[in-house]
């Protein structure tokens, strides 16, 4: 008997897989090593003198190269949040949790992070944050050595000083 | 039709970049390029570059290398996932519609980090061709077979051309290919992928290069001697292989008439060749006789910045015309596997 073949073919699967090694570039060594000394490294731009956290070895505004090795404090101000309702794949997040982006103090650009160790209801623009770290002995060359960052207890930072020019 | 020159090209010293990432190789270039164009960086109207995401293994890696461009106040930008020789069409095209009067150009890619062979796999078709895992050396010895088969050309012509593009390469500060190998010595080497040795394909190359465009007053107002684009033109061929003649290329010859190379001869023809059997196919396709001096850079063979390097042979053509030494000169680009896409650009003094 012949085999019923099916009118229209909606998968077919062509295996790929090749293998890189990557580069994270002479910037993101810097900020990597720091990583893994339990140390946040950014670099600062000559022109204007921001400091970018984690750099990339440009800076985006002015098109030069980022110099030296600055080290920001794992203490910052929470700029803005949102209460997140979906799971992130493989995480040991779960929902509902806080997403923030964070200006570390000595920073001149925020990153993103996970805020955990209060309600969600608790967090607000201008809260004051610091790092909770892993363990010293599983720090590895990764961000994620910061596992997220808690409500640190200082004062808040009033919002109308977060409004800058907007010609960074 | 509105005049356009090549005002300026920097590149980087291509070869492997185990340290360095895209943006970190690219910052100096495009730096270099735009202080020796004259114009002012927040001046140049319109920046447009090519590369390819499967390179860095990254999705849109490309955005990335705005960081090094200084894009602020935001800047008009566009992008190809091809060589940036066609990112220059676009800009060509762009002036040409008196969108703006200047353009910045740039091509960069790392073949280094991954199987660049096997990499370049992925622009088969997905269904007949990927499957099978061709690689880009394999189906270009196919295509020299097919070449030497027709009695077109030797192994030792094959050769010829290696041995000239090492000479030269060694000269240029771009190239990295340096090896002063004489033909028999070569010839007495192994095969790579019959009938292709080692020195019939290009060296595996990271960098970055940079072009930039200006429209006629203002090319002649910041540049002595401008490379005028006479023509440019790009044609593309069937994507199955087996519907073409591996040992023509009717895309390169076509493209070239539409680009106006008529019956006057460029002095200066650079090819993008990435296989030497390729060279030879471009200069019966364009009709190049002897007297023409092909890829004085060492052309692919000396440095082949994927996704530069077609970009690299209009930069160094326009160079020539700068420095004194043509006053008519060819750049061809390449794409796809097997010259399947040919782009040809014409550029002459005043």
């Amino acid at each position: 008997m012949t085999e019923k073949l099916p009118d229209k073919i909606e998968t077919i699967i062509t295996p790929i897989s090749l293998e890189y090694e990557y580069t994270p570039g002479t910037a993101s060594t810097i900020f990597l090593r720091g990583m893994k000394q339990g140390r946040i490294l950014g670099q600062r731009c000559p022109v204007s003198g921001a400091v970018y956290v984690p750099p990339r070895g440009s800076s985006p505004t002015h098109g030069v190269p980022t110099e030296g090795e600055i080290e920001v404090s794992d203490h910052g101000t929470l700029r803005s949040f949102t209460v997140v309702h979906l799971p992130i794949p493989g995480s040991e997040v779960s929902p509902p949790f806080v997403a923030a982006i964070i200006l570390l103090d000595g920073a001149d650009q925020t990153c993103l992070h996970v805020v955990s160790g209060c309600e969600p209801s608790e967090v607000r623009m201008g809260m004051r944050l610091r790092a909770v770290w892993k363990n010293r002995a599983d720090w590895d060359y990764s961000f994620e050595n910061i596992r997220y960052f808690e409500p640190s207890g200082e004062p808040d930072v009033p919002i109308e000083s977060f409004r800058r020019e907007s010609s960074a | 039709m509105r005049e356009v020159a090549v005002v300026s090209f920097a590149q980087s010293a291509a070869r492997r970049e185990p340290a360095r990432n895209e943006v970190e190789i690219l910052m100096p270039v495009v730096t270099q390029a735009v202080e020796a164009s004259g114009i002012p960086r927040h001046e140049i109207g319109f920046t447009c570059s090519g590369s390819c995401d499967y390179l860095a293994g990254q999705a849109f890696s490309f955005v990335s290398a705005v960081d090094a461009l200084g894009a602020w106040p935001p800047i008009v930008e566009s992008h190809v996932e091809m060589d940036a020789a066609w990112a220059l069409y676009e800009a060509w095209a762009k002036i040409q519609c008196g969108m703006a009067d200047s353009a910045l150009v740039f091509g960069f890619g790392k073949s280094s980090p991954g199987e660049i062979r096997d990499v370049l796999t992925l622009q088969l078709d997905p269904y007949y061709l990927a499957p099978l895992w061709p690689d880009t050396v394999s189906l270009a010895a196919i295509q020299a077979r097919v070449l030497l088969e027709s009695g077109k050309a030797s192994e030792r012509d094959l050769a010829e051309v290696a041995a000239r593009s090492r000479r030269d390469a060694a000269a240029n500060p771009g190239a990295h290919q340096r090896d002063p190998s004489g033909v028999d010595e070569l010839l007495a080497r192994d095969y790579l992928v019959s009938p292709l040795r080692v020195h019939d394909c290009a060296p595996i190359s990271d960098g970055a290069a940079a072009v930039v465009l200006a429209a006629g007053d203002l090319a002649r107002k910041v540049c002595d001697r401008p490379a005028w684009i006479r023509g440019i033109d790009h044609r593309i061929e069937p994507h199955a292989l087996g519907l073409r003649d591996l040992a023509t290329s009717p895309s390169t010859r076509l493209a070239a008439e539409k680009a106006g190379l008529g019956s006057v001869p460029p002095e200066v023809a650079e090819l993008h060749a990435p296989f030497t059997s390729q060279e030879l196919i471009l200069r019966e396709a364009l009709s190049l006789d002897a007297g023409v001096r092909v890829n004085p850079s060492g052309g692919a063979l000396g440095a082949n910045v994927v996704m530069a390097a077609g970009l690299v042979r209009i930069g160094e053509a326009a160079r020539s015309i700068r420095e004194g030494e043509a006053s008519r000169a060819l750049a061809h680009a390449t794409s796809g596997p097997c010259l399947q896409q040919n782009l040809v650009c014409l550029l002459e003094a005043d």
